[in-house]
C-alpha cells in the first residue's frame, strides 16, 4: 500500500483534521508535525479527502498546515517473546526504558520497541521443514521465564504455506530469521521470532470457541463460593469511589489461579500502578515460587496521559492476552477502569459533533463494550489444546449510580457482576462486594444448591434487620433474631476477608470446600434456641471470634486443627 | 517574528475568532483594547480561523483591536525570588513588585512517568488531630476538602499553611473572594509563613476564565521546585470554581455537554492537575489540598464525584468538623505503621466507639431507654467531639494519642474497649 501524505487543516483538542490526496486506511496510524516532533495519531474518521485523527499526545504548539505522514499500517502492537514483566504505556512503549532515556517526564512523540529486539533466545524448532502450516501453527517454542513460548506463524497471513527451511535449535535474537515458509504462489516469506498484530482485531487463529466451564479460582470467598468466574468468562466490578474496586483486583491479580495476569491501568491514578510496580517484584507467588512479576505485564494509561492512548491501553492489553493464550495458557485481563476508557470514547465522539446517546456518550458504547468482553472465552487451539482469556473490568460510575450507561452496557455482556457497595465499604466491611444485589451464571465448586440456601438466609436475615430497625429488638421474634444472627454470622466470617492478613487474603478452593461446608452444616443449618435475646447474641459473638480467629490459621496445620476444635467445642457446649 | 491581526471576527461569551496563519495550538496571544491589555490563548484552530479564549473577558474588545500572537505557550517565571510574592490568574504581581521575567517555564508540561514515582512513605503532621491521628496527610498525596459553602474551608487551608511540615508553600485562588484573599494574606504574614508561600490569587470579581490558568500556573512551579529537592504543598480554592470556568467555555465552543452541562473532558482536566501531585525518585514531592464545595451538598454532584475518582480519599468538612467517617486518607496506611505503635489501634479503636456512639445518640433522640453503658458512649462522644475533633484543637499526633488514652480512661473500663492488651498495659493512664 502506499504511503501517503496529508496538511492539518484543524486543530481540536487532541482531534485535527487532515486534507489528504489518494487512499488511505480507517484506524491507519499516521504522524503529525510539530516543530522538531513528530506526534502519533491514528484515523477515526474519514469523510471525502479529510481524515479526522485523534492524536495520541498532547496538541500544544500543533499548527494549521503541517505535514502528516500516513503509516499505511493500523495501530499495531508487537507480539514475540519478552513481553512478559514488562510494564508499557497504551502504544506498548516500555516505561521503565523511557525513564532511563528521559529522566522524570514521559517525552512527546517519541517511540521505542516494546521488544528487545537483541535479546537472544533459545529456539526449539516443532514444525519440520516441508510441513503445511498456517496462521496460528506453532514452529517452534522458546522458553520465556516459566513459561513455553510458542513461535507461531503469525496471524495476519492468509492460507496455506509450506515450511521450507527453519533454524536448528540455537540462540537467537528476535532479528533473526528463524523460519522460511512459501505461498501457493511460490513466494518466499522469511519469519523471525517478532510480528506485529492490530489492537483492534480479536485474534482468530483457533479452531473453535468454546464455553466456559472451569472455575477461575481467586480465593476470594466471596466470589469464588457465591459469584464464580469462569475461565474464558468475563465479570463486572462496578462501585463507587472509596468502596475498595482497585484494592479488590489487586488482590485478583495477585491470587487468581491463571498462568498470566495483565492489568491494563486505564487512565486511573499513578499512585495505585505504582504500588503494583513497586510490590510484584517483591511478592512470591506460591504457585511457581518466583515473583509475581514473571507472570505479569503491566499496560499502564494513567489519567493524566494523554486521553487518546487511554482509548488503545485496553485493546493493547487484550491482544497481548489473546496472543498469549494462542500458546494454551490461561489469562486474565483486568482493565481498571472500563468507564474511563468509555469517557475516552466520549471525548473524541464529542469533538468528531456525532449526535449524542445517553449522558453524551456515543451511540456505539454498548457495540463497543459487548466487542470487547466478547474476545474473552476459551478456544480450542489447532493442536489440540486449550486456552482461555478471562476478562475483568471495573467500572466507575458517575455518583455511585449503576443506572448509568457504561454499567448498563456491561452487565448486558458480562457472565458475573459483583456490585460493591458503599455501605459496606463504609462499615469497613471488605470486600465491599453487595451479596445481596451480585449475580454469576457461572458455576462454583461449592455445591450450588447449599450456596442458594445459604443466600436465602442472608435475604431473609436482611428482611429481619430491616424489620427491626421499625419495631426494636422487643418486637421480633426470638426465630427471627436467630435468623438475623445467622446471615450476620456469613458476612462476618465468610464473606469478608482481610487483604491484608498473609493466610486470609487467600483462602483456596479445598479449604472454601471444607469451611463452608462445615459453616452449612454444623451453624446455619442447626436449630439453636436461647432464652433471652442477649444469650443468642452472646453465643454468636463468641462464635464468630472464634471462627474469625480459625480464617488466620494456615490449613492443616496444627494451630488451625486447635481453633477447630475450639469451635466445635462452643458448638457441643450449646448443644447440652 | 510575531504575528499581528487587526481584525477580529466574532466575539462570543469570552472567545475571539481571528484570521491568521501559521499559529500554533495553545499559543498565546496578547488583545490591546482601549481599556489596556490582556492575553488570551488559542483553544482550537480551522483552517485560518483561530478561537481565542480571552483570560480578561471579551467586554469592551473591538472587532477592530490589535492582537499579537506571541509565539509560545502560556508560561511562568520561576526563581526563588518567587516566594513571598503574589500574582494574578495571569501570572502577573498585584503587589507592586517587578515582574519575574528570567527563566520562563511552559505551564501544563508532560505526565510524570509512572516508572519514575516512588511509593510515598513520609507524614505530613499538620497538628489537627482529626488529620494527623484519624487520616494522616501524606507526602505527594492528593486530597481535595469536600464542604458545603459556608463551612470554614479556607481557614482550614490557611491553617495548615502555617503549621505543616514542608518546605514551601503555594497558594492558588480560583474565584476567591476578597475577602478571603485578605485574610489569607493576613493570617500568613501574622504566622511568618509568608516568606515561604507563593500566591496565585484569582478572586470571584476577576474574570472567570483567568482562573482557568491558576491551576496549571501553582503545579508548573511547585514542580519546578520539587525538581530541585523542595517538598512543595499545593493548596488550591476552590476547584469547584474551576470547572464551572471549564464549563462556561465549553459551552461556548458548543461542545456537546455530558452531565449537568459539564464537558465531557473534566474528568480527564481535573486529573491532569491532581495527577501532578508527585514523590521524585531522588528529588522533592508535591502535595495538592483542593478545595472542592459540593453544589447543594451533594456528593454526587459531578465535580465531586469525578475529583473522589481522581484523588486519594477525602477530607469531609460538615459543620465546621472533619468528619471522621466520609473523610478517607488512603495513603494513611503507608505511614502510620511507623509513628508510634499505639496510633492504628487509637485511630481504629476509637472511631468504633464513635461510631457506636452516633448509634446511641440515634437511639436516644428517638427516646429509646438509655443502658449504662450507653451512658459511657454518650460521655465519651461528647469528650471525643471536644477534644479531637473541634477544628481549634491545635497538638502534636502525640500529644493527640496521650489525649485520646485519657478520653478512654474517664469514660471505660480497660476491658470495654477492643484493644490488644499489651497496648493497655503501657499506655492506659494509671489510676491515682
Amino acid at each position: 500500500m502506499n504511503k501517503n501524505n496529508g496538511k492539518i487543516v484543524s486543530v481540536n483538542g487532541n482531534m485535527i483534521s487532515v486534507e489528504f490526496e489518494g487512499d488511505i486506511l480507517q484506524n491507519e496510524v499516521a504522524f503529525a508535525v510539530c516543530g522538531d516532533k513528530k506526534l502519533k495519531a491514528e484515523v477515526i474518521k474519514i469523510e471525502g479527502n479529510i481524515a479526522f485523527l485523534q492524536v495520541f499526545e498532547y496538541t500544544k504548539g500543533i499548527k494549521v498546515g503541517a505535514e502528516v505522514a500516513f503509516s499505511g499500517n493500523m495501530l499495531s502492537v508487537q507480539l514475540g517473546p519478552g513481553l512478559l514483566g514488562q510494564v508499557y504505556d497504551g502504544l506498548q512503549n516500555p516505561l521503565p526504558e523511557l525513564a532511563k532515556e528521559f529522566g522524570y517526564f514521559l517525552p512527546v512523540g517519541i517511540e521505542r520497541s516494546a521488544i528487545d529486539m537483541k535479546k537472544k533466545w533459545t529456539f526449539n524448532p516443532i514444525a519440520k521443514k516441508g510441513e503445511k502450516v498456517k496462521a496460528g501453527n506453532v514452529l517452534g517454542y522458546v522458553k520465556e521465564g516459566l513459561f513455553k513460548h510458542n513461535i507461531m506463524v503469525p496471524f495476519y497471513l492468509q492460507g496455506e504455506y509450506e515450511i521450507q527451511d527453519i533454524a536448528s535449535p540455537n540462540d537467537y535474537n528476535c532479528e533473526d530469521i528463524i523460519a522460511k515458509i512459501k505461498d501457493e504462489k511460490g513466494k518466499t516469506i522469511d519469519l523471525t521470532m517478532v510480528f506485529e498484530w492490530p489492537v483492534k482485531m480479536p485474534i482468530k487463529a483457533y479452531d473453535e470457541k468454546l464455553s466456559p466451564k472451569e472455575t477461575m479460582v481467586t480465593k476470594q470467598r466471596l466470589i469464588d463460593s457465591f459469584f464464580p468466574v469462569s475461565k474464558g468468562g468475563t465479570f463486572c466490578i462496578p462501585g463507587p469511589f472509596g468502596a475498595g474496586k482497585t484494592v479488590l483486583q489487586q488482590l485478583i491479580s495477585r491470587h487468581a489461579q491463571v498462568d498470566i495476569v495483565i492489568i491494563a491501568a486505564c487512565g486511573e491514578r499513578a499512585g495505585e500502578v505504582v504500588e503494583t510496580l513497586k510490590e510484584f517484584p517483591e511478592l512470591i507467588d506460591p504457585k511457581t515460587g518466583k515473583s509475581l512479576m514473571e507472570r505479569t505485564i503491566i499496560i499502564c494509561n494513567t489519567s493524566s496521559m494523554p486521553v487518546a492512548a487511554r482509548e488503545s491501553s485496553v485493546y493493547t492489553g487484550c491482544t497481548l492476552a489473546e496472543y498469549y493464550r494462542q500458546m494454551g495458557l490461561d489469562v486474565l485481563l483486568l482493565a481498571d477502569s472500563t468507564s474511563r476508557w468509555a469517557q475516552a470514547m466520549r471525548e473524541i465522539s464529542g469533538r468528531l459533533e456525532e449526535i449524542p446517546g445517553e449522558e453524551a456518550f456515543p451511540a456505539y458504547l454498548e457495540s463497543r463494550i459487548a466487542q470487547f468482553y466478547e474476545r474473552a472465552g476459551v478456544v480450542k487451539l489447532l493442536n489440540g489444546e486449550k486456552g482461555s482469556l478471562t476478562i475483568g473490568g471495573t467500572v466507575s460510575p458517575a455518583g455511585g449510580n449503576f443506572e448509568e450507561p457504561v454499567t448498563q452496557a456491561t452487565l448486558k455482556v458480562v457472565g458475573a457482576f459483583l456490585g460493591l457497595s458503599r455501605d459496606r465499604a463504609n462499615a469497613r466491611k471488605f470486600p465491599s462486594i453487595d451479596p445481596l444485589e451480585s449475580w454469576s451464571r457461572y458455576k462454583s465448586f461449592i455445591n450450588e444448591e447449599i450456596a442458594e440456601d445459604a443466600k436465602n438466609i442472608m435475604v431473609k436475615g436482611d428482611g429481619v434487620d430491616q424489620m427491626m430497625k421499625v419495631v426494636g429488638e422487643e418486637g421480633t421474634s426470638m426465630d427471627d433474631f436467630i435468623v438475623y444472627l445467622k446471615a450476620e454470622f456469613i458476612d462476618s466470617v465468610y464473606l469478608q476477608q482481610n487483604g491484608f492478613d498473609s493466610v486470609d487474603a487467600a483462602s483456596s478452593s479445598q479449604r472454601q470446600e471444607y469451611v463452608f461446608a462445615k459453616l452449612y452444616k454444623d451453624i446455619l443449618k442447626k436449630e439453636f434456641s436461647f432464652k433471652e435475646k442477649e444469650d443468642a447474641r452472646t453465643f454468636f459473638y463468641s462464635l464468630r471470634q472464634a471462627f474469625i480467629n480459625w480464617n488466620y490459621k494456615e490449613m492443616g496445620s496444627d494451630l488451625f486443627k486447635t481453633q477447630e476444635k475450639k469451635i466445635d467445642d462452643l458448638l457441643q457446649e450449646k448443644g447440652k | 517574528m510575531k504575528k499581528v491581526c487587526t481584525k477580529i471576527v466574532n466575539i462570543v461569551g469570552n472567545v475571539l475568532t481571528v484570521q491568521a496563519e501559521g499559529v500554533a495550538y495553545e499559543e498565546l496571544a496578547e488583545v490591546s483594547t482601549s481599556m489596556g491589555r490582556s492575553l488570551a490563548q488559542v483553544i482550537r484552530l480551522d483552517k485560518d480561523r483561530v478561537y481565542l479564549q480571552a483570560f480578561q473577558g471579551s467586554r469592551g474588545i473591538s472587532t477592530g483591536d490589535e492582537v499579537k500572537f506571541l509565539g509560545h505557550p502560556m508560561q511562568v517565571g520561576f526563581s526563588s525570588n518567587l516566594l513571598g510574592r503574589i500574582f494574578n490568574g495571569s501570572g502577573e504581581p498585584i503587589d507592586g513588585g517587578p515582574a519575574i521575567t528570567e527563566n520562563l517555564i511552559e505551564i501544563g508540561g508532560p505526565s510524570p512517568n509512572p516508572a519514575t514515582r516512588v511509593i510515598p512513605s513520609q507524614m505530613i503532621r499538620t497538628n489537627i488531630p482529626m488529620i494527623d491521628v484519624f487520616n494522616t496527610l501524606v507526602e505527594s498525596q492528593k486530597l481535595p476538602i469536600f464542604s458545603s459553602s459556608g463551612e470554614p474551608y479556607n481557614e482550614l487551608l490557611a491553617r495548615i499553611a502555617l503549621q505543616a511540615e514542608v518546605d514551601m508553600i503555594i497558594l492558588g485562588g480560583i474565584g476567591l473572594k476578597y475577602d478571603q484573599y485578605i485574610y489569607f494574606k493576613e493570617t500568613l504574614e501574622e504566622g511568618g509563613a509568608l516568606s515561604r508561600t507563593i500566591f496565585f490569587m484569582h478572586t470571584a470579581s476577576d474574570p472567570i476564565v483567568e482562573g482557568l490558568m491558576v491551576p496549571d500556573m501553582c503545579l508548573a512551579v511547585a514542580e519546578n521546585f520539587a525538581l530541585q529537592g523542595k517538598r512543595v504543598l499545593v493548596l488550591l480554592s476552590d476547584m469547584t470554581n474551576f470547572a464551572d470556568a471549564l464549563k462556561e467555555i465549553a459551552i461556548t465552543m458548543e461542545q456537546v455537554p455530558s452531565n449537568r452541562g459539564y464537558p465531557g473532558d473534566l474528568y480527564s482536566q481535573l486529573a491532569a492537575r491532581y495527577e501532578k501531585a508527585v514523590d521524585f525518585d531522588g528529588a522533592g514531592s508535591i502535595t495538592i489540598l483542593a478545595v472542592t464545595t459540593m453544589p447543594g451538598d451533594d456528593v454526587t454532584h459531578p465535580v465531586p464525584d469525578n475529583t473522589g475518582y481522581i484523588t486519594e480519599g477525602q477530607f469531609y468538612l460538615k459543620g465546621g468538623r472533619i468528619e471522621p467517617f466520609g473523610s478517607l486518607s488512603r495513603l494513611k496506611q503507608q505511614v502510620n505503621k511507623d509513628t508510634r505503635e499505639d496510633h492504628r489501634a487509637i485511630m481504629d479503636g476509637m472511631l468504633q466507639l464513635y461510631a457506636q456512639y452516633n448509634e446511641t445518640e440515634e437511639k436516644r433522640a428517638m427516646g429509646f431507654r438509655m443502658s449504662q453503658w450507653d451512658q459511657k458512649l454518650l460521655k465519651y462522644g461528647q469528650l471525643f467531639e471536644k477534644t479531637m475533633m473541634d477544628l481549634k484543637v491545635n497538638i502534636s499526633l502525640e500529644k493527640a494519642l496521650d489525649e485520646g488514652w485519657q478520653i478512654l480512661a474517664q469514660c471505660f473500663e480497660p476491658e470495654q474497649t477492643s484493644f490488644r492488651s499489651e497496648l493497655i498495659n503501657k499506655f492506659w493512664p494509671k489510676a491515682k
